[in-house]
């Protein structure tokens, strides 16, 4: 199946403050509550978003200058917690195509690469530059270039870290790794025949 | 050449090197649930794929499962959609359902081990990040998304970069009253939420040595809270004495072939490690967490932490738990007043764990303004428990005796925190939310701890509440 080769991803950019920002803040357990994905993207941050009568709260995401944005920033060890891919796939479905962070939690970043959501790691200071920058300025346009790993804004150019498999996978329009997968089946029974739990 | 556990079982799983680098990897065993699994199944039949092993795939039903409400329809109707779609696929593809009506169901991670499914030497993946508890029996165990899910059903394999290993020393004796929920959580709050990333965990030494299977299932299951998306302990006499007779262990001369094979997978004594962590077990005293993420972890006689006391790079994280948790930095944790009292899920949910509190909840109360539930961890700990006369010895107490499943870890059942409620918890995630109302409150414990809090209503330390120290 061809894929989107994803090579850059240009956009406006929104800031989610803070380290760990886990899971159940990207979505709250209670809209797991379903057997497909659609609709998964109203409910993104949705406690972050709004209080508990669901007025809105002073947020960037609530904010009409960052209506229509595409990149979310964030710090340390984004996308903590629970392997959901509800997590990426609110995140995709609000209309986000890439996150930029200071890192990633594991199952987050495989998740996200996986539909394609470029997770790139910037340097500390660097993000710190880059969030008051888009705090400044919120129509500023920030451009992920995957194939050079480099981040460009303004008159700035940052370097930051895409994994080399996540960086091969999306740049090949190979994000999607069930092809491949699909083509080693009879290697797949080959290894299964040498376990002995698996020949059963 | 020698060879640490888990990169024996890995060599032995890797099928082949992926164009990007990758490795794609069989996964010999597969779990699934409700939750994270029937898009996975949407995704097959849009490609018309069919499920390659079925027979190595095993179903349960744990997230949405009400744990007071045992006839279908659910209350709930998303929740009836969720367990009749898990049906529906099972029953599909010929996959193996430890559905409500077998006797059998429960938390996924109960379940897999008591059957005997979960084995050494074995890889195994769920969708679900707690999957790491299986490593306590010698397998590579970790969580995997939906899309993976999908990968595993139509090609029993998944793409995955190689993790590093690093081997956790716990050396010398446990205090009384210390229990496997305070050696992890003090491992989270000694390397950090996010040190495990990137890591496969080995837990060894002397406290793992003589750790019971359950013990050990108890820290493999919150290595992920330390970001390791692994975490596993070498198999030995006691994993095998566990799995001896259960319904999907090898029986007769293929046991014996099997113990071989799997006393084989352990890491041999010369093998290297990417690092090497050593940590004292005098040096562990019951804890519990006072902020919104498990590495926000003090011992039960430590102050709750300052914005000024830590590091610049802390001060915004600390500041945000405390606004959070209502708590003053500098304050005791000692004598915050609960509201709730939960003991149950993957991490405490398992028949040692409800043992330990029943051994000392009698002849006591629990506290009147504390509403305290006890959640087996699947059908077989309950009617064992049951069997027991447990049931009776925490109704006596004040405790509600609820039904199997995750209930209030995750609380996508009815089982919620209302408001800002405070509750004692045996679970494994403190973060904003977690508990059902987003202004709740968590602090992660080990079961007995959780039993002291509700029976004096506020959070203590056990070994005062009912007289550890004096008995040993």
């Amino acid at each position: 199946m061809e894929l989107e080769k994803i090579v850059k991803v240009t956009g406006r950019a929104v800031n989610v403050a803070g380290d760990d920002i886990d899971t159940d803040r990207i979505i709250p357990a209670r809209f797991m509550k379903c057997v497909t994905f659609d609709g998964l993207g109203e409910y993104l941050f949705y406690d972050v978003r709004k209080d508990e009568d669901g007025s809105l709260k002073d947020h960037p995401l609530n904010t009409p200058e960052h209506e229509g944005a595409t990149i979310l920033v964030s710090g340390q060890n984004f996308g903590c917690g629970s392997s959901r891919e509800h997590a990426p796939q609110a995140i995709y479905r609000a209309g986000f195509r890439a996150v930029i962070a200071e890192g990633f939690a594991e199952i987050f970043f495989g998740n996200s690469t996986n539909l394609g959501i470029p997770c790139a790691v910037l340097a500390h200071d660097d993000r710190v530059a880059l969030s008051e920058a888009i705090e400044a300025n919120p129509a500023l346009e920030v451009t992920i270039d995957v194939d050079t790993q480099q981040v460009h804004y303004g008159d700035k150019t940052v370097p930051c870290v895409i994994r080399p498999a996540a960086q091969m996978a999306l740049t090949s329009g190979k994000w999607d790794p069930l092809g491949d997968l699909m083509d080693g089946a009879d290697a797949v029974k080959a290894t299964a025949s040498t376990l002995p739990y698996l020949k059963g | 050449m020698a060879k640490n556990l888990f990169e024996k079982v890995w060599d032995a799983h890797a099928v082949r090197e992926l164009p990007n680098g990758q490795t794609q990897l069989l996964i010999g065993t597969h779990l699934i649930h409700e939750v994270t699994s029937p898009q996975a199944f949407g995704m097959l039949r849009d490609r018309n794929l069919p499920v390659m092993m079925p027979h190595r795939t095993f179903a349960t039903v744990d997230h949405i499962v009400p744990t007071n409400e045992f006839h279908e329809p659910y209350s709930d109707p998303l929740a009836d959609a969720m367990i009749k779609e898990l049906r529906k696929n099972c029953e599909q593809h010929g996959i193996t359902f430890f559905d409500t009506n077998t006797g059998h169901q429960g938390i996924v991670h109960v379940v897999g081990p008591e059957q005997g499914i979960t084995q050494p030497g074995t890889t195994i993946a769920c969708g679900d990040s707690h999957t790491s508890t299986h490593g306590a029996f010698g397998a590579i165990a970790f969580g995997i998304g939906t899309s993976q899910v999908r990968d595993v059903l139509a090609t029993q394999t998944i793409a995955l970069n190689r993790l590093k290993v690093r081997r956790i020393n716990v050396d010398g004796e446990l205090q009384p009253g210390v229990y496997a929920k305070d050696v992890i959580l003090h491992i989270i709050r000694v390397l950090g939420v996010n040190g495990g990333t990137g890591f496969a965990y080995e837990y060894a030494g002397d406290v793992f040595d003589r750790f019971t299977m359950e013990e050990r299932m108890t820290v493999c299951n919150m290595s992920i809270e330390g970001g390791a998306r692994v975490g596993y302990v070498n198999p030995d006499d006691t994993t095998f004495q566990y799995l001896k007779g259960r319904p999907y262990s090898p029986e007769g001369e293929a046991w014996e072939e099997a113990v071989a094979t799997w006393r084989g997978f352990a890491s041999d004594p010369d093998c290297t490690y990417d690092d090497v962590v050593n940590i004292r077990a005098e040096d562990i005293k019951p804890t519990v967490t006072w902020g919104i993420n498990p590495g926000q972890g003090i011992f039960i006689d430590e102050a709750i932490p300052s914005v000024e006391g830590v590091e610049d790079g802390q001060k915004a994280s600390v500041a945000e738990a405390l606004e959070h948790m209502k708590f003053e930095g500098g304050e005791p944790i000692q004598g915050k007043r609960i509201d709730v009292a939960f003991i149950g899920s993957c991490t405490n949910g398992r028949l040692s764990d409800l043992e330990d509190v029943a051994h000392y909840i009698k002849g006591h109360k629990v506290a009147d303004h504390v509403h305290a539930i006890v959640v087996p961890g699947s059908q077989v700990v309950a009617a064992i428990a049951q069997e027991k006369g447990l049931d009776v010895i925490f109704r006596e107490a004040g405790f509600e005796w609820r039904g199997a499943g995750c209930s209030m870890c995750l609380a996508m059942n009815p089982d919620k925190l209302v408001g800002d409620q405070l509750c004692a918890s045996s679970s494994n995630r403190n973060f904003k939310g977690r508990q059902g109302s987003p202004t709740g409150r968590t602090i992660l414990m080990s079961p007995v701890m959780v039993a002291a809090a509700a029976i004096t209503g506020e959070v203590s330390d056990a070994r005062e509440v009912f007289g550890v120290l004096e008995t040993v």
